[in-house]
């Protein structure tokens, strides 16, 4: 693979929390630089601050001190309008426990992110249906959520991540409740998206298994990466 | 999709609280529109007040009579350009039941005096010229099925006939209406003289005088030269512009808007804590998914007015059908009351003060739902650190 300027530039990067009298670091002065059509697998014990640095790649948090730069420009600092904007053109979330709206289809679950667009109703309509057939549901695209297994609905959660056409995708335990065939399948959909789509991946799994499908491994422990195995 | 589908899937989320909250609010405006109605149809009195009409009565008591030759008196206070006059008769036709609103009156100064009571052009003549004559709003004669040329008898509780007898009987030679919906129709009048001179006792007095002034501005002083005139008087008179006489009639029954207003307000104040509390608990159930929505990309003005279209949604559905229904109500009772209240009917004006109370029901009880989930941090609500 021919890696690219950086995607995304961690500098200084710290993190911690106030609890009470106490401070919490949940990691210090982290640097990492991750290139676009990456796919990386975070691990790391509990608390070793995986999904906080998921959540500030996603914007959805903020560093105590550093930079987290996207493609040049810094995000850190953007207003919490402003970031809600990058996050719709840039990003895409999946989480554990999917977070699709009960009351939607999986349909309008996957339109969500195209309300923020322009699109007319039937572009929106068109790239849903793409959204779903490259998750392989297409045939569950009028079910509600509580219709469908786990695995379907991580695969609409998937779809829903994917439908904005953002240059990376955030994963949170994807397939941190589902069974191991539902797992590979979602590894696999993964997998695809990022070889076929050059979608860059991040994701934070605690499964070594999960792990296996990544190009990177990264083990966050102390607040310090340890690179594991670059597959690339 | 859209964002009003999203509004309308979160209001529906839980169908059986949104219907009780709906029905709630449905029963509130239903009062609301209902009393309005009728608030409106009772008071319409002042409203259609005509400003150079004075209205003049005993000081005692505006049931207690004065003497017929004031009418000529007052007649020649400078500034009056009409004067007529009225005298209770009460009156039911056939049996007590049927309470028949009537009155003696002159029957050229009083059409003269009240130009919004309109009849055809032969109806009036035979009115001014036929002694017997009853003329009956067209209300009252929906109510009692009477047509032109019915003869009929109407009975006295209070007065009594030289013969003994408490029946005077009367032939229908005009119906009238008013010019407008709001314009009493309710009622029969018949020549003074017709009446006056079969009476056993109280002869020659008469309830009260209708005066109207050359012009509004002169009312005050028309109306204390009237009473000097009569000053220490076995009658004395009081004299008050019509608006201001309607106005004190209704105080009679107690201050009618004050009970409305009170009525009404603890109905809104309930609805107003049980709808607000169960929105703030409705999106706080959310919590989870406005973080997602948040994650996605949707920005906190949107989320806000999606969170208050919804309470105001909820608050047009709830309200809407209240007044409906309301509203058929009104309509439903109108032909039953039309001789009680005449021009009953859903009034614009209650129509778009509760157009306003629902907007601004949805509004409050929807704005700290909807600052709260603006404040929502994706972090926290979504569970982890």
């Amino acid at each position: 693979m021919t890696e690219s300027a950086p995607l995304y530039t961690l500098t200084d990067l710290s993190k911690s929390y106030t609890r009470g009298r106490e401070t919490i670091k949940i990691f210090e002065q982290l640097d990492m630089t991750i290139s676009s059509g990456e796919f990386i697998a975070i691990m790391g014990p509990s608390g070793s601050g995986k999904t906080t640095l998921l959540n500030l790649l996603g914007g959805i948090d903020a560093p105590s001190s550093g930079t987290v730069e996207f493609e040049g420009s810094r995000v850190d600092n953007l207003s919490q309008g402003k970031l809600a904007a990058w996050r719709a053109r840039h990003v895409g979330f999946i989480f554990q426990f999917y977070n699709l709206m009960p009351t939607l289809t999986a349909a309008q679950n996957v339109e969500l992110p195209l309300l923020l667009t322009k699109l007319s109703g039937k572009e929106r309509k068109n790239r849903v249906l793409t959204a779903l057939d490259i998750v392989g549901i297409a045939d569950r695209a009028g079910h509600r959520p509580r219709q469908l297994s786990g695995g379907q609905q991580q695969r609409v959660a998937i779809a829903r991540a994917i439908v904005a056409d953002p240059e990376v995708l955030l994963c949170d335990e994807p397939t941190g409740d589902l069974d191991r065939n539902s797992a590979d399948e979602i590894l696999g959909t993964l997998q695809e998206l990022n070889k076929d789509l050059n979608k860059t991946i991040i994701m934070v799994t605690h499964d070594p298994a999960a792990a296996k499908y990544a190009r990177r491994e990264l083990f966050l422990d102390k607040g310090r990466f340890v690179e594991k195995g670059d597959r690339t | 999709m859209n964002d009003a589908t999203l509004i309308r899937k979160g209001l529906f989320r839980k169908k059986l609280r949104a219907i009780l909250l709906m029905v709630s609010i449905m029963i509130a405006f239903l009062i609301f529109g209902a009393l309005g109605a009728f608030y409106t149809v009772f008071t319409a009195g002042v409203d259609v007040a005509a400003a150079n009409r004075l209205i003049t009565v005993n000081r005692i008591n505006f049931t207690v009579s004065m003497p017929f030759a004031y009418w000529g008196r007052v007649q020649q206070v400078e500034g009056v350009e009409n004067v007529s006059h009225a005298s209770w008769f009460g009156g039911y036709y056939q049996e007590p039941r049927n309470f028949v609103q009537s009155f003696a009156v002159d029957p050229e100064s009083y059409l003269a005096a009240y130009p919004e009571l309109v009849m055809p052009d032969e109806q009036r003549t035979a009115f001014l010229n036929t002694r017997t004559c009853l003329a009956v709003g067209a209300d009252l004669a929906t109510q009692f099925g009477w047509s032109l040329g019915d003869r009929i008898p109407l009975l006295s509780n209070i007065w009594q006939k030289t013969d003994g007898s408490s029946s005077w009987e009367f032939d229908i030679c005009a119906i009238f209406d008013g010019d407008e919906a709001t314009v009493p129709a309710n009622y029969a009048m018949f020549h003074y003289e017709y009446y006056n001179e079969a009476l056993a006792f109280n002869t020659d007095q008469l309830g009260w005088m209708i005066v109207n002034t050359t012009d509004p501005s002169i009312n005050e002083r028309v109306g204390r030269d009237i009473d000097a005139l009569f000053a220490n008087s076995s009658a004395e008179t009081e004299t008050s512009t019509e608006a201001a006489f309607n106005q004190a009639f209704l105080e009679q029954f107690g201050n009618i808007a004050l009970v409305l207003v009170l009525v009404i307000g603890a109905a809104f104040a309930t609805i107003l804590m049980i709808v607000g509390t169960t929105m703030v608990m409705a999106i706080n159930e959310r919590t989870k998914e406005i973080a997602v929505m948040k994650t996605l990309g949707f920005n906190e003005g949107r989320i806000f007015r999606m969170v208050l279209s919804e309470s105001i949604l909820l608050s047009l559905i709830g309200g809407l059908i209240g007044l409906g229904l309301a509203t058929l109500m009104v309509t439903g009772a109108a032909a039953a009351l039309a001789g009680f209240l005449p021009g009953l009917a859903m009034p614009m004006s209650v129509v778009l003060t509760a157009l306003a109370l629902m907007i601004g029901l949805g509004v409050i009880t929807g704005i700290i739902p909807a600052i709260n989930a603006t404040r929502i941090r994706i972090v926290e609500a979504l569970g982890k650190n």
